[in-house]
Protein backbone atom coordinates (compact mmCIF):
# COMPACT_ATOMS: atom_id res chain seq x y z
CA UNK A 1 0.00 0.00 0.00
CA UNK A 2 3.00 2.28 0.10
CA UNK A 3 2.88 3.16 -3.49
CA UNK A 4 2.00 6.48 -4.03
CA UNK A 5 0.32 7.36 -7.31
CA UNK A 6 2.80 9.13 -9.51
CA UNK A 7 4.36 5.55 -8.66
CA UNK A 8 2.11 3.26 -9.95
CA UNK A 9 1.60 5.93 -13.26
CA UNK A 10 4.66 5.84 -14.05
CA UNK A 11 5.38 2.10 -13.27
CA UNK A 12 2.48 1.06 -15.47
CA UNK A 13 3.04 3.41 -18.16
CA UNK A 14 7.02 3.01 -18.86
CA UNK A 15 8.58 0.50 -16.52
CA UNK A 16 6.32 -2.05 -16.76
CA UNK A 17 4.47 -1.05 -19.65
CA UNK A 18 1.30 -3.24 -20.22
CA UNK A 19 2.80 -4.29 -23.91
CA UNK A 20 6.45 -4.50 -23.69
CA UNK A 21 6.72 -5.23 -20.50
CA UNK A 22 4.08 -7.90 -19.30
CA UNK A 23 2.85 -9.13 -22.32
CA UNK A 24 -0.63 -8.05 -22.08
CA UNK A 25 -2.78 -7.22 -24.77
CA UNK A 26 -0.84 -8.31 -27.58
CA UNK A 27 -3.01 -9.61 -29.97
CA UNK A 28 -4.03 -6.20 -30.72
CA UNK A 29 -0.88 -5.08 -30.62
CA UNK A 30 0.38 -7.53 -33.76
CA UNK A 31 -2.93 -6.72 -35.49
CA UNK A 32 -4.21 -3.26 -35.38
CA UNK A 33 -0.58 -1.66 -35.32
CA UNK A 34 -0.02 -1.50 -39.08
CA UNK A 35 -1.80 2.15 -39.37
CA UNK A 36 -0.92 5.17 -37.42
CA UNK A 37 -4.81 6.40 -37.90
CA UNK A 38 -5.87 3.08 -36.55
CA UNK A 39 -3.72 2.50 -33.80
CA UNK A 40 -5.09 5.66 -31.81
CA UNK A 41 -8.71 5.32 -31.71
CA UNK A 42 -8.15 1.35 -30.73
CA UNK A 43 -5.89 2.77 -27.95
CA UNK A 44 -8.42 5.13 -26.95
CA UNK A 45 -11.48 2.21 -26.86
CA UNK A 46 -9.18 0.30 -25.21
CA UNK A 47 -8.05 2.73 -22.13
CA UNK A 48 -12.12 3.44 -22.14
CA UNK A 49 -12.84 0.21 -21.97
CA UNK A 50 -10.36 -0.79 -19.02
CA UNK A 51 -11.65 2.45 -17.10
CA UNK A 52 -14.81 1.01 -17.21
CA UNK A 53 -13.47 -2.37 -16.16
CA UNK A 54 -11.82 -1.04 -13.00
CA UNK A 55 -14.36 0.66 -11.89
CA UNK A 56 -16.20 -2.28 -12.21
CA UNK A 57 -13.96 -4.72 -10.64
CA UNK A 58 -13.36 -2.46 -8.23
CA UNK A 59 -17.44 -2.81 -6.86
CA UNK A 60 -17.88 -6.37 -7.53
CA UNK A 61 -14.41 -7.20 -5.77
CA UNK A 62 -16.34 -5.41 -3.06
CA UNK A 63 -19.06 -7.71 -3.22
CA UNK A 64 -17.47 -10.80 -4.13
CA UNK A 65 -15.07 -10.89 -0.54
CA UNK A 66 -18.06 -9.57 1.42
CA UNK A 67 -20.54 -12.21 0.25
CA UNK A 68 -17.41 -14.93 0.60
CA UNK A 69 -18.08 -15.80 -3.07
CA UNK A 70 -14.28 -15.35 -3.88
CA UNK A 71 -14.82 -18.34 -6.70
CA UNK A 72 -17.20 -16.45 -8.62
CA UNK A 73 -14.88 -12.95 -9.12
CA UNK A 74 -13.45 -14.08 -12.57
CA UNK A 75 -16.70 -14.86 -14.10
CA UNK A 76 -18.04 -11.60 -12.30
CA UNK A 77 -14.88 -9.84 -14.08
CA UNK A 78 -15.47 -11.41 -17.71
CA UNK A 79 -18.96 -10.69 -17.88
CA UNK A 80 -18.65 -7.06 -16.94
CA UNK A 81 -15.71 -6.74 -19.78
CA UNK A 82 -17.97 -8.19 -22.04
CA UNK A 83 -20.45 -6.07 -21.48
CA UNK A 84 -18.59 -2.71 -21.70
CA UNK A 85 -16.99 -3.73 -25.08
CA UNK A 86 -20.73 -4.33 -26.74
CA UNK A 87 -21.29 -0.42 -25.04
CA UNK A 88 -18.26 0.93 -26.96
CA UNK A 89 -19.12 -1.08 -29.93
CA UNK A 90 -22.79 0.19 -29.99
CA UNK A 91 -21.34 3.98 -29.57
CA UNK A 92 -18.59 3.45 -32.25
CA UNK A 93 -21.06 2.30 -34.96
CA UNK A 94 -23.77 5.18 -34.20
CA UNK A 95 -21.37 7.99 -33.86
CA UNK A 96 -18.35 6.84 -36.35
CA UNK A 97 -19.11 3.85 -38.70
CA UNK A 98 -15.98 4.33 -40.72
CA UNK A 99 -13.55 3.79 -37.73
CA UNK A 100 -15.95 1.08 -36.83
CA UNK A 101 -15.34 -0.53 -40.01
CA UNK A 102 -12.23 0.28 -39.52
CA UNK A 103 -11.56 -1.80 -36.51
CA UNK A 104 -13.42 -4.12 -37.53
CA UNK A 105 -12.89 -7.75 -35.58
CA UNK A 106 -10.21 -6.42 -33.40
CA UNK A 107 -13.16 -3.96 -31.41
CA UNK A 108 -15.29 -7.08 -30.30
CA UNK A 109 -12.31 -8.78 -29.67
CA UNK A 110 -10.82 -6.22 -27.08
CA UNK A 111 -13.32 -8.30 -24.81
CA UNK A 112 -10.78 -11.29 -25.08
CA UNK A 113 -7.41 -8.46 -24.71
CA UNK A 114 -5.38 -9.51 -21.85
CA UNK A 115 -4.70 -5.74 -21.06
CA UNK A 116 -8.19 -5.58 -19.65
CA UNK A 117 -9.03 -8.43 -17.86
CA UNK A 118 -5.27 -7.92 -16.49
CA UNK A 119 -6.33 -4.67 -15.59
CA UNK A 120 -8.85 -6.15 -13.28
CA UNK A 121 -6.78 -8.54 -11.97
CA UNK A 122 -3.87 -6.72 -10.92
CA UNK A 123 -5.57 -4.13 -9.11
CA UNK A 124 -7.38 -7.30 -7.22
CA UNK A 125 -3.86 -8.87 -6.20
CA UNK A 126 -2.23 -5.35 -5.76
CA UNK A 127 -5.28 -4.63 -3.16
CA UNK A 128 -5.05 -0.53 -4.69
CA UNK A 129 -8.15 1.51 -3.81
CA UNK A 130 -10.42 3.25 -5.37
CA UNK A 131 -8.21 6.36 -6.35
CA UNK A 132 -4.69 3.83 -6.97
CA UNK A 133 -7.25 1.53 -9.55
CA UNK A 134 -8.33 4.54 -11.31
CA UNK A 135 -4.75 5.93 -11.83
CA UNK A 136 -3.76 2.19 -12.73
CA UNK A 137 -6.42 1.60 -15.28
CA UNK A 138 -5.46 5.15 -16.90
CA UNK A 139 -1.94 4.70 -17.20
CA UNK A 140 -2.03 1.21 -18.36
CA UNK A 141 -4.54 2.07 -21.45
CA UNK A 142 -1.46 4.88 -22.10
CA UNK A 143 0.62 2.59 -21.41
CA UNK A 144 -1.09 0.76 -24.27
CA UNK A 145 -1.67 3.52 -26.58
CA UNK A 146 1.66 4.21 -26.79
CA UNK A 147 3.09 1.29 -27.83
CA UNK A 148 0.31 0.83 -30.31
CA UNK A 149 1.52 4.26 -31.96
CA UNK A 150 5.21 3.83 -31.53
CA UNK A 151 4.97 0.59 -33.46
CA UNK A 152 2.36 2.03 -35.68
CA UNK A 153 4.77 4.63 -36.36
CA UNK A 154 7.33 2.45 -36.97
CA UNK A 155 5.67 -0.04 -39.06
CA UNK A 156 4.59 2.74 -41.46
CA UNK A 157 8.45 3.96 -42.10
CA UNK A 158 8.94 0.01 -42.96
CA UNK A 159 6.97 0.10 -45.86
CA UNK A 160 9.08 1.88 -47.20
CA UNK A 161 12.04 0.06 -46.76
CA UNK A 162 13.50 -2.81 -48.38
CA UNK A 163 13.58 -5.81 -46.23
CA UNK A 164 14.71 -9.33 -47.24
CA UNK A 165 11.82 -11.46 -48.27
CA UNK A 166 12.27 -14.32 -45.74
CA UNK A 167 11.53 -11.52 -42.98
CA UNK A 168 9.06 -9.75 -43.65
CA UNK A 169 5.64 -10.03 -41.99
CA UNK A 170 4.78 -11.34 -38.67
CA UNK A 171 8.88 -12.53 -37.55
CA UNK A 172 9.62 -8.82 -38.57
CA UNK A 173 6.93 -6.91 -36.11
CA UNK A 174 8.27 -9.16 -33.59
CA UNK A 175 12.02 -8.11 -33.89
CA UNK A 176 10.91 -4.62 -34.02
CA UNK A 177 8.89 -5.60 -30.81
CA UNK A 178 11.84 -6.60 -28.84
CA UNK A 179 13.96 -3.86 -29.30
CA UNK A 180 11.19 -1.83 -28.29
CA UNK A 181 10.90 -3.50 -25.18
CA UNK A 182 14.51 -3.66 -24.74
CA UNK A 183 14.26 0.10 -24.53
CA UNK A 184 11.69 0.42 -22.52
CA UNK A 185 14.00 -1.69 -20.10
CA UNK A 186 15.89 1.51 -19.71
CA UNK A 187 12.86 2.80 -17.64
CA UNK A 188 13.04 0.13 -14.86
CA UNK A 189 13.56 1.28 -11.08
CA UNK A 190 10.93 4.32 -12.63
CA UNK A 191 7.92 4.24 -10.28
CA UNK A 192 7.18 0.74 -8.51
CA UNK A 193 8.67 -2.33 -9.81
CA UNK A 194 7.57 -5.51 -9.74
CA UNK B 1 1.72 -30.48 -48.46
CA UNK B 2 -2.19 -30.80 -49.98
CA UNK B 3 -4.99 -28.03 -49.74
CA UNK B 4 -7.12 -28.31 -46.90
CA UNK B 5 -10.19 -28.56 -49.04
CA UNK B 6 -14.12 -29.02 -48.34
CA UNK B 7 -14.30 -32.95 -48.38
CA UNK B 8 -14.52 -34.12 -44.62
CA UNK B 9 -11.67 -34.82 -43.26
CA UNK B 10 -10.67 -37.90 -40.80
CA UNK B 11 -10.38 -38.17 -37.30
CA UNK B 12 -6.29 -38.17 -37.34
CA UNK B 13 -6.43 -35.62 -39.81
CA UNK B 14 -8.69 -33.57 -37.40
CA UNK B 15 -5.72 -34.52 -34.64
CA UNK B 16 -3.04 -33.79 -36.18
CA UNK B 17 -4.67 -30.30 -37.82
CA UNK B 18 -3.40 -28.12 -34.39
CA UNK B 19 0.16 -29.61 -34.24
CA UNK B 20 1.43 -28.43 -37.32
CA UNK B 21 -0.72 -27.20 -40.52
CA UNK B 22 -2.64 -24.30 -38.04
CA UNK B 23 0.02 -24.36 -35.37
CA UNK B 24 -2.04 -22.05 -32.80
CA UNK B 25 1.33 -20.24 -31.55
CA UNK B 26 3.79 -20.63 -35.12
CA UNK B 27 0.55 -20.41 -37.95
CA UNK B 28 -2.25 -18.80 -36.31
CA UNK B 29 -0.33 -16.66 -33.91
CA UNK B 30 -3.58 -17.03 -31.25
CA UNK B 31 -2.44 -16.40 -28.11
CA UNK B 32 0.31 -14.74 -27.87
CA UNK B 33 0.08 -12.94 -24.28
CA UNK B 34 1.02 -16.24 -22.11
CA UNK B 35 3.06 -17.81 -24.56
CA UNK B 36 5.37 -14.77 -24.53
CA UNK B 37 4.78 -14.06 -20.68
CA UNK B 38 5.30 -17.52 -19.15
CA UNK B 39 7.68 -19.11 -21.39
CA UNK B 40 10.97 -18.21 -19.36
CA UNK B 41 11.64 -21.97 -18.64
CA UNK B 42 10.51 -25.11 -19.74
CA UNK B 43 8.47 -25.79 -17.11
CA UNK B 44 6.85 -23.10 -16.87
CA UNK B 45 5.66 -23.62 -20.48
CA UNK B 46 4.87 -27.27 -19.86
CA UNK B 47 2.13 -26.42 -17.14
CA UNK B 48 1.15 -23.26 -18.73
CA UNK B 49 0.32 -25.63 -21.72
CA UNK B 50 -1.25 -28.40 -19.83
CA UNK B 51 -3.56 -26.34 -18.10
CA UNK B 52 -4.40 -24.34 -20.96
CA UNK B 53 -5.03 -28.08 -22.90
CA UNK B 54 -7.59 -28.78 -20.44
CA UNK B 55 -9.55 -25.71 -20.48
CA UNK B 56 -9.68 -25.92 -24.15
CA UNK B 57 -10.57 -29.34 -24.39
CA UNK B 58 -13.12 -29.13 -21.44
CA UNK B 59 -14.86 -26.68 -23.05
CA UNK B 60 -14.85 -27.86 -26.60
CA UNK B 61 -16.60 -30.62 -25.66
CA UNK B 62 -19.19 -28.80 -23.98
CA UNK B 63 -19.42 -26.51 -26.11
CA UNK B 64 -19.62 -29.00 -28.73
CA UNK B 65 -22.75 -30.50 -26.53
CA UNK B 66 -24.83 -27.61 -26.54
CA UNK B 67 -24.31 -26.27 -29.69
CA UNK B 68 -27.99 -26.91 -30.83
CA UNK B 69 -29.55 -25.45 -27.81
CA UNK B 70 -27.79 -22.25 -27.11
CA UNK B 71 -29.62 -19.39 -29.43
CA UNK B 72 -27.37 -17.71 -31.72
CA UNK B 73 -27.37 -14.09 -30.17
CA UNK B 74 -25.76 -15.52 -26.85
CA UNK B 75 -22.98 -18.03 -27.80
CA UNK B 76 -20.54 -15.76 -27.28
CA UNK B 77 -21.77 -14.89 -23.95
CA UNK B 78 -22.08 -18.38 -23.29
CA UNK B 79 -18.59 -19.60 -24.49
CA UNK B 80 -16.95 -17.18 -22.51
CA UNK B 81 -19.10 -18.17 -18.95
CA UNK B 82 -17.83 -21.86 -19.71
CA UNK B 83 -14.60 -21.00 -20.35
CA UNK B 84 -13.95 -18.76 -17.20
CA UNK B 85 -15.77 -21.64 -15.13
CA UNK B 86 -13.39 -24.36 -16.74
CA UNK B 87 -10.62 -21.34 -15.59
CA UNK B 88 -11.53 -21.61 -12.12
CA UNK B 89 -11.74 -24.77 -11.83
CA UNK B 90 -8.24 -25.07 -13.16
CA UNK B 91 -7.00 -21.89 -10.55
CA UNK B 92 -7.79 -24.23 -7.72
CA UNK B 93 -6.54 -27.19 -9.51
CA UNK B 94 -2.82 -25.72 -10.05
CA UNK B 95 -3.32 -23.90 -6.53
CA UNK B 96 -3.51 -27.60 -5.00
CA UNK B 97 -1.24 -29.24 -6.90
CA UNK B 98 1.56 -27.41 -7.05
CA UNK B 99 2.07 -23.71 -5.03
CA UNK B 100 5.37 -23.04 -6.48
CA UNK B 101 4.37 -23.06 -10.45
CA UNK B 102 0.80 -21.52 -9.11
CA UNK B 103 3.14 -18.72 -7.91
CA UNK B 104 5.71 -18.64 -11.12
CA UNK B 105 2.44 -18.54 -13.55
CA UNK B 106 0.68 -15.91 -10.99
CA UNK B 107 -2.29 -14.08 -12.73
CA UNK B 108 -1.62 -15.73 -16.29
CA UNK B 109 -3.64 -18.83 -14.94
CA UNK B 110 -6.91 -16.77 -14.15
CA UNK B 111 -5.79 -15.00 -18.00
CA UNK B 112 -6.23 -18.41 -19.67
CA UNK B 113 -10.01 -17.22 -19.85
CA UNK B 114 -8.85 -14.27 -22.17
CA UNK B 115 -6.78 -16.81 -24.41
CA UNK B 116 -7.93 -16.11 -28.03
CA UNK B 117 -7.04 -19.84 -28.95
CA UNK B 118 -9.75 -21.20 -26.87
CA UNK B 119 -13.00 -18.85 -27.86
CA UNK B 120 -11.49 -19.38 -31.63
CA UNK B 121 -12.07 -22.89 -31.81
CA UNK B 122 -15.47 -22.40 -29.70
CA UNK B 123 -16.61 -20.00 -32.04
CA UNK B 124 -15.26 -21.23 -35.54
CA UNK B 125 -15.01 -25.45 -34.81
CA UNK B 126 -17.06 -26.90 -31.60
CA UNK B 127 -20.28 -24.95 -32.60
CA UNK B 128 -20.30 -26.94 -35.88
CA UNK B 129 -18.79 -30.22 -34.93
CA UNK B 130 -19.91 -33.14 -32.89
CA UNK B 131 -18.62 -33.95 -29.97
CA UNK B 132 -15.97 -36.09 -30.67
CA UNK B 133 -14.36 -34.60 -33.73
CA UNK B 134 -14.14 -31.37 -31.36
CA UNK B 135 -12.29 -32.72 -28.71
CA UNK B 136 -9.59 -34.34 -31.61
CA UNK B 137 -9.26 -31.14 -32.72
CA UNK B 138 -9.47 -29.64 -29.18
CA UNK B 139 -6.77 -31.80 -28.24
CA UNK B 140 -4.43 -31.24 -31.69
CA UNK B 141 -4.50 -27.81 -30.88
CA UNK B 142 -3.70 -28.32 -27.19
CA UNK B 143 -0.87 -30.10 -28.36
CA UNK B 144 0.43 -27.75 -30.24
CA UNK B 145 -0.12 -24.97 -28.09
CA UNK B 146 1.99 -27.03 -25.26
CA UNK B 147 4.84 -27.72 -27.82
CA UNK B 148 4.89 -24.12 -29.49
CA UNK B 149 5.31 -22.93 -25.48
CA UNK B 150 8.09 -25.84 -24.99
CA UNK B 151 9.99 -24.62 -28.07
CA UNK B 152 10.11 -21.03 -26.93
CA UNK B 153 11.12 -21.58 -23.31
CA UNK B 154 13.49 -24.27 -23.52
CA UNK B 155 15.22 -21.98 -25.96
CA UNK B 156 14.86 -19.25 -23.32
CA UNK B 157 15.92 -21.20 -20.77
CA UNK B 158 19.17 -22.95 -22.64
CA UNK B 159 20.53 -19.94 -23.54
CA UNK B 160 19.27 -17.64 -20.50
CA UNK B 161 19.83 -19.38 -17.28
CA UNK B 162 21.81 -22.50 -19.19
CA UNK B 163 19.46 -25.08 -17.59
CA UNK B 164 16.87 -26.96 -19.14
CA UNK B 165 13.84 -28.65 -17.00
CA UNK B 166 16.35 -26.76 -14.10
CA UNK B 167 19.41 -29.20 -15.04
CA UNK B 168 22.50 -27.29 -15.87
CA UNK B 169 23.70 -28.50 -19.24
CA UNK B 170 26.83 -26.29 -19.55
CA UNK B 171 28.48 -26.77 -16.20
CA UNK B 172 29.19 -23.73 -13.62
CA UNK B 173 31.57 -21.63 -16.68
CA UNK B 174 28.30 -20.55 -18.87
CA UNK B 175 28.08 -17.36 -19.16
CA UNK B 176 23.78 -16.80 -18.96
CA UNK B 177 22.49 -14.70 -21.82
CA UNK B 178 20.24 -12.91 -19.33
CA UNK B 179 18.04 -11.34 -21.76
CA UNK B 180 16.45 -13.94 -22.90
CA UNK B 181 14.87 -14.30 -19.72
CA UNK B 182 13.81 -11.06 -19.69
CA UNK B 183 10.61 -9.77 -21.71
CA UNK B 184 12.89 -8.71 -24.79
CA UNK B 185 13.81 -12.20 -24.67
CA UNK B 186 10.46 -13.54 -25.63
CA UNK B 187 10.53 -11.53 -28.36
CA UNK B 188 13.29 -12.30 -30.53
CA UNK B 189 13.02 -15.93 -29.34
CA UNK B 190 9.45 -15.97 -31.08
CA UNK B 191 10.67 -13.69 -33.47
CA UNK B 192 13.37 -16.25 -34.87
CA UNK B 193 11.32 -19.01 -34.36
CA UNK B 194 9.00 -17.60 -37.20
CA UNK B 195 12.16 -16.39 -39.36
CA UNK B 196 13.35 -20.33 -38.97
CA UNK B 197 9.62 -21.69 -40.08
CA UNK B 198 9.45 -18.79 -43.17
CA UNK B 199 13.10 -20.05 -44.20
CA UNK B 200 11.92 -23.73 -44.18
CA UNK B 201 8.40 -23.21 -46.10
CA UNK B 202 10.28 -20.93 -48.56
CA UNK B 203 12.93 -23.65 -49.51
CA UNK B 204 9.92 -26.30 -49.88
CA UNK B 205 8.38 -24.21 -52.05
CA UNK B 206 11.26 -22.69 -53.87
CA UNK B 207 9.75 -20.51 -56.70
CA UNK B 208 6.88 -17.62 -57.16
CA UNK B 209 4.96 -18.44 -53.92
CA UNK B 210 5.06 -15.48 -51.96
CA UNK B 211 2.44 -16.08 -49.69
CA UNK B 212 2.95 -15.65 -45.81
CA UNK B 213 3.24 -18.69 -43.87
CA UNK B 214 0.30 -16.63 -41.15
CA UNK B 215 -2.21 -14.37 -41.00
CA UNK B 216 -4.84 -16.05 -42.48
CA UNK B 217 -6.63 -17.61 -39.37
CA UNK B 218 -8.42 -15.01 -37.49
CA UNK B 219 -12.09 -15.81 -36.36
Amino acid sequence: MSETLPQIFFGALLANNFVLAMFLGLCPFLGVSGRLDTALPMGAATTFVMLVASLCAFGLNWLVTTFHLEFLRLIAYIVVIASAVQLVEMVLKKHSPALFRALGIYLPLITTNCAVLGVALFQTAREYDFIQALTFATAGGAGFSLALLLMAGLRERLQLANVPNVVQGTALVLMLAGLLSLIFMGFAGLGAGE
Amino acid sequence: MSLPGPKPRSNLEELLEGIWKQNPVFIMMLGMCPTLAVSVSAVNALSMGLATGFVLSGSTLLVSLIRNIVPREVRIATYILIIATFVTVVDYLIQAISLAIYEALGAFIQLIVVNCIILGRAEAHAARNPPLRALLNALGMSMGFTIGLLALGAVREILGAGKLFGISLFGPDFQPWVVMMLPPGGFFVLGAWLLFFNWFNRRKTPVASDKPAQGHAHV
